[in-house]
């Protein structure tokens, strides 16, 4: 009996990959803990290694194939000896999910409705680039990085190994170890170090491997940085970019999901940017690097991947402060940032398809909030959904909420309705992740529960 | 001894923007006590008399205006938290008179107005902002602990115990990376020094062989909590060691030895060589604040300090050994004294900040 070998799992988040390379042919003879492939993922290189022996009777997949889906058979293996028990799972065990995960979307997917008030008009002809908000983030670096020789960047495996996320791929090789820094594990104090290069005049970005870590070096990120300019009256600018992905990811468990949007959005002297595509992260990626006060950009590793529309433009730069209305409509709104737009989106084409019009806001920035765009918005459809990847207390939603209260109260023929994540750390067995995450569903019951229907 | 660090030529600061050419690790023949052997060989300053008249009256000046700040915190015009550096003179006019002005930085913790006075910085505008007024430095939004001059290239004026020397280490990479020769020098205190981010920051700085001077004021007590009672190692430039920082310690209630020390300290360091971790042992007159009545300490301990070890006292008296009598000492004194009277009026005088200002200085940008 055959032995299958399937598409390896090689993160949390991997939903498919390309086959680089077979090591072995069909009739070689192979030994647990053989390298038998070489299989590559949008961050990294990774070798499938052998868990069984036995002869590899047929190669199902060929070397080069891209986009092979997580748990697609690529190969046959005839078992030696005796035992021929139930069909082993490659290393490292991915989960035995069908292979067709659909990854939603939305903007992709859309007829291009996507509304840009407040940002700089694209040229007409403008030619656009499909591109993954990783590449996005990178590109908006090293075109800054390029531009302006103050700008460096550090953190842990941000040169050498190009990024635990390769969001800096490819930057040590263009702009060398003088302006893409290793740094041990040590958060607090490159924290500090990179504030104190940015009182000195540099321009860091500050890369933490994910948010969570973040909470050891906040101190400095908050007294330090965001402080500085108002306690010396002006005299001393603190311009430095902390940037990482923030947020759940795929079953890490409690300590390493968690949305610090409102954390921070909650500090006076702090830039807090979380954008959803590829072309707004690219064209605030530049503009917080280009900006005199200290910026939190918060990205998302679920997001990383996905594929947008980037205009081809010298330089595209987007403006802080400035939400986006992703979707226009007329008889709902919602409010979301970051991933949570994504699931907005695709609730709005459930919703559309039952005949009900929701508007959908990307903050983009959450400090400054541009509530005028919320507030205008609501004036318009007089209903108000705030969709969040995060904790419902004390959080963005909250805060959008208190807004509509206090200035958009007259506005309003339905109560604000929040749709955030479960009030609980977040688990990590896949049931109860998904439990108390939010998704679209959850948004599309809101919006309909504020329009009574 | 192929790789002894004090062989190696001055040209490798060229090399140092560049971390990592040869990891300290490298380096097998590391010495604790290389720094300090040579400053043993000449431990004090030759000052000329000039210098040494110049370094009293910086002194003075510093003793001065803490005293009259002690004042007007009575009388109730400098709020919050006061932290005087009487006593603690020397440390700063030691290392601070060593300085290269046009391209070293500065940086300390909240017990910075000694710091500050000793760039010459016009101690009105000090004074004024103790008493949160539109003159003062910071406009009177900082306070006694957060006290800036870019212009000097001092840096603060920090209130979290420990953050300026991660934040010290960020200005060292900026001299690296400007390549533009300067070090920086934070201070920090003996409770600071049990603080990680400390340790963090001496990580990298030795790996990165950053142009940073790390001064332990060690005062000998950690606000109430005497170093023996919080600090498992009290000798603290042996802290260094196991990042291979070498280490100094030094009398820090004379003038003349800190300046000596400082001498040796900043040629290893523009030399390339890396970070070095200097100890200045001395003591605060007063209380850690100006809130707290000192009763973890004796009368007779902090007399004997005062009568002994003094450093204005032991510079005054080395003064008059070379030739200045009494009057002339004395004179200077009055002069001082003015200088502070009128910078306590103007503190006094000048207006609190227009309520407006409650909302500038948040961001740089309009977003």
């Amino acid at each position: 009996m055959a032995i299958e070998l399937k598409m390896p799992a090689l993160s949390p988040t991997m939903e498919e990959g390309t086959l680089a390379r077979w090591l072995k042919v069909e009739g070689d003879t192979i030994e647990p803990g053989d390298i038998i492939a070489e299989i590559e993922t949008d961050k990294a290189t990774m070798e499938f290694e052998a868990i069984d022996d036995g002869v590899l009777s047929k190669i199902l997949v060929a070397e080069g194939t891209e986009n092979v889906a997580v748990g697609t058979v690529i190969a046959h293996m005839e078992g030696e000896g005796a035992e021929e028990g139930p069909t082993p799972a490659p290393t490292p065990a991915p989960a035995a999910a069908p292979a067709s995960k659909p990854t939603p979307m939305p903007t992709a997917s859309a007829p291009a409705p996507v509304v840009r008030a407040n940002d700089p008009a694209i040229p007409e002809g403008t030619s656009f680039t499909p591109t993954t908000v990783r590449e996005a983030l990178r590109d908006g670096m090293a075109e800054e990085m390029r531009a302006d020789p103050r700008v460096f960047v550090m953190g842990e495996e941000v040169a050498e190994y190009e990024g635990a996320y390769k969001v800096t791929q490819g930057l040590l090789d263009e702009f060398g170890p003088k302006r893409v820094i290793d740094t041990p594990i040590t958060e607090y104090g490159f924290a500090g170090i990179g504030s104190g290069a940015a009182m000195g005049g540099l321009r860091p970005i500050v890369e933490f491997m994910t948010f969570n870590f973040a909470m050891q070096a906040i101190d400095h990120v908050i007294n330090s940085a965001a402080k500085t300019n108002y306690m010396s009256g002006g005299q001393m600018r603190c311009p430095i970019v902390f940037r990482g992905p923030n947020g759940a990811a795929s079953r890490v468990g409690a300590q390493h999901s968690q949305n610090y949007g409102p954390w921070y959005a909650s500090v006076p002297g702090l830039i807090v940017i979380a954008p959803f595509d590829a072309s707004d992260a690219k064209g605030l990626m530049k503009a917080a690097i280009r900006s005199e006060d200290p910026v939190v950009f918060l990205e998302n590793e679920l997001v990383y991947g996905r594929t947008f529309d980037v205009p081809d433009l010298d330089d595209h730069i987007l403006p802080i402060g400035k939400a986006r209305i992703m979707r226009e409509g007329k008889d709902a709104t919602i409010v979301s940032y970051s991933i949570g737009v994504g699931l907005a989106l695709e609730a709005a084409e459930t919703l559309a398809a039952e005949g009900i019009d929701a508007e959908v806001i990307d903050l983009r920035t959450l400090r400054p909030l541009d509530k005028e765009a919320v507030l205008k918005s609501l004036a318009k459809t007089n209903r108000l959904v705030i969709a969040e990847e995060g904790w419902p207390t004390c959080s963005i939603a909250s805060e959008i909420t208190s807004i509509c209260m206090e200035e958009g109260f007259d506005d309003l023929d339905a109560p604000v309705t929040r749709v955030c994540n479960e009030d609980v750390p977040l688990p990590y067995a896949d049931n109860l992740e998904k439990l108390a995450l939010i998704d679209a569903p959850r948004i599309v019951e809101a919006v309909k529960k504020v329009c009574y229907v | 001894m192929a790789k002894k660090p004090a062989a190696k030529p001055a040209s490798r600061a060229k090399k140092a923007a560049k971390p990592a050419l040869s990891a300290p690790s490298d380096d097998t023949d590391f010495i604790l006590h290389s720094l300090q052997e040579e400053f043993e060989k000449k431990k004090r300053f030759a000052a000329s008399d000039e210098q040494m008249l110049e370094f009293y009256k910086q002194m003075l000046l510093i003793r001065r205006f803490e005293e009259k700040a002690g004042q007007l915190y009575g009388l109730g015009l400098i709020g919050g938290f006061c932290h005087l550096y009487i006593g603690q003179e020397a440390v700063a006019i030691g290392l601070q008179s060593a300085l290269d002005g046009d391209r070293d930085s500065v940086i300390t913790g909240y017990r910075d107005h000694g710091h500050m006075l000793a760039y010459g910085i016009d101690p009105k505008v000090i004074m004024a902002e103790l008493t949160g007024r539109e003159a003062g430095i910071s406009k009177g939004k900082g306070g006694s602990m957060h006290m800036f001059s870019t212009e000097h290239k001092f840096y603060g004026g920090h209130g979290i115990v420990g953050a300026q020397v991660a934040l010290g280490g960020g200005l060292a990479l900026a001299h690296q990376y400007n390549e533009d020769g300067g070090l920086c020098l934070a201070y920090f205190g003996d409770g600071a020094a049990n603080q990680g981010q400390v340790y963090e920051t001496f990580n990298m700085a030795a790996l990165w062989n950053l142009p940073i001077v790390f001064v332990v004021e060690d005062n000998q007590y950690a606000m109430g909590t005497a170093s023996s009672r919080s600090s498992a190692e009290t000798r603290f430039h042996r802290r260094g060691t196991a990042f291979r920082i070498p280490g100094m310690e030094v009398n820090g209630m004379d003038v003349l030895e800190v300046r000596a020390a400082a001498e040796v300290a900043f040629k290893h360091v523009r030399e390339g060589k890396g970070p070095v971790l200097m100890e200045c042992n001395t003591y605060r007159y007063r209380g850690h604040s100006m809130s707290d009545p000192a009763k973890y300490r004796t009368r007779e301990e902090v007399q004997e300090q005062r009568e002994q070890h003094d450093p204005i006292e032991r510079l005054k008296k080395a003064l008059m050994e070379g030739g200045h009598d009494e009057a002339d000492l004395k004179t200077i004194d009055k002069d001082i004294r003015k200088v502070v009277t009128e910078a306590a009026d103007f503190s006094e005088s000048s207006p609190e900040p227009n309520p407006n200002e409650l909302y500038t200085d948040v961001l740089v940008g309009e977003y």
